[in-house]
């Protein structure tokens, strides 16, 4: 039963991640990928990090493709500037790639470098909210501290590149 | 309990496709939310990580990457938005000043 909701979720993750890169109109590209994040989000769930997964779907399935899809009507683009098709001529790098790239990445995965799989003992705090708040407060509080100046870097850069007269 | 192989070999086809979005998209727009795939799938790759060795480090990072994805979706989008005031287009192809 698990195994028949991973196939499920990933084959929709994948098709729907497909379909972002291939789609011409943008704002169909953002449902695409808020699909395939929500899919994801279930993955999520599935590996006991439902903290993570509701962030998914809140901050990025909900802020983040919200921003997106502002700045795709703000644009005002035409139905010209869509774009013929794919760049035809970078399609056997990207291919070659590709292919490179998958390969790699499942010999690595083939190489039995993973450790042996502990199980389900995992305690009842793990990935809830309470389990991860714990760790960000605790462990990890100074990077945690430092994302701060970094939101308040990405705001200003924000407002300047978007000012009038750059 | 799913394998942590397929968790990741799902991930590395995630992450290939976003990567071949990068390559081959003429929409700036496009290429962008190719880029939001490849962090995706290195956070699905992080939390089945953190699922198979029981420690939660691997959730405070995705946290750390999902707040560096929204920092750089407003800083990207802005200069999105400061590029089609500048060349009015979104195709990559007309920004090629600094091309070889």
């Amino acid at each position: 039963m698990e195994l028949a909701i991973f196939i499920l979720t990933s084959l929709v993750a994948i098709v729907a991640a497909l379909l972002v890169i291939l789609q011409r109109n943008p704002i169909a590209s953002v449902m695409y990928l808020v699909t395939t994040f929500v899919a994801q989000a279930i993955l999520f769930i599935q590996l006991r990090a439902a903290f993570i997964a509701i962030l998914q779907v809140i901050v990025y399935a909900g802020a983040i493709m919200v921003l997106f899809l502002f700045v795709i009507m703000l644009l005002n683009l035409r139905r010209e500037d869509f774009g013929k098709d794919i760049r035809l001529k970078y399609k056997p790098l990207a291919i070659a790639f590709a292919v490179v790239l998958l390969i790699e990445t499942l010999v690595v995965i083939n190489a039995s470098l993973i450790p042996a799989q502990p199980g389900a003992d995992l305690s009842a705090a793990f990935g809830s909210v309470q389990g991860v708040g714990k760790e960000l407060f605790t462990t990890y509080l100074y990077p945690f501290e430092l994302t701060s100046v970094l939101l308040i870097v990405a705001i200003l850069g924000a407002v300047v590149m978007a000012k009038k007269k750059l | 309990m799913v394998p942590l192989e397929y968790y990741l070999v799902v991930a590395g086809i995630i992450f290939t496709i976003g990567m071949i979005g990068v390559i081959v998209a003429r929409n700036i727009i496009i290429i962008f939310m190719a880029i939001e795939l490849m962090l995706n799938a290195a956070n699905l790759a992080m939390i089945a990580f953190a699922r198979n060795l029981g420690s939660m480090g691997g959730h405070v990072m995705v946290f750390m990457i999902m707040t560096v994805a929204a920092a750089e979706a407003a800083v990207g989008l802005s200069i999105i938005i400061a590029l089609f005031r500048n060349r009015d287009s979104a195709n990559i192809d007309e920004v090629n000043l600094m091309k070889w």
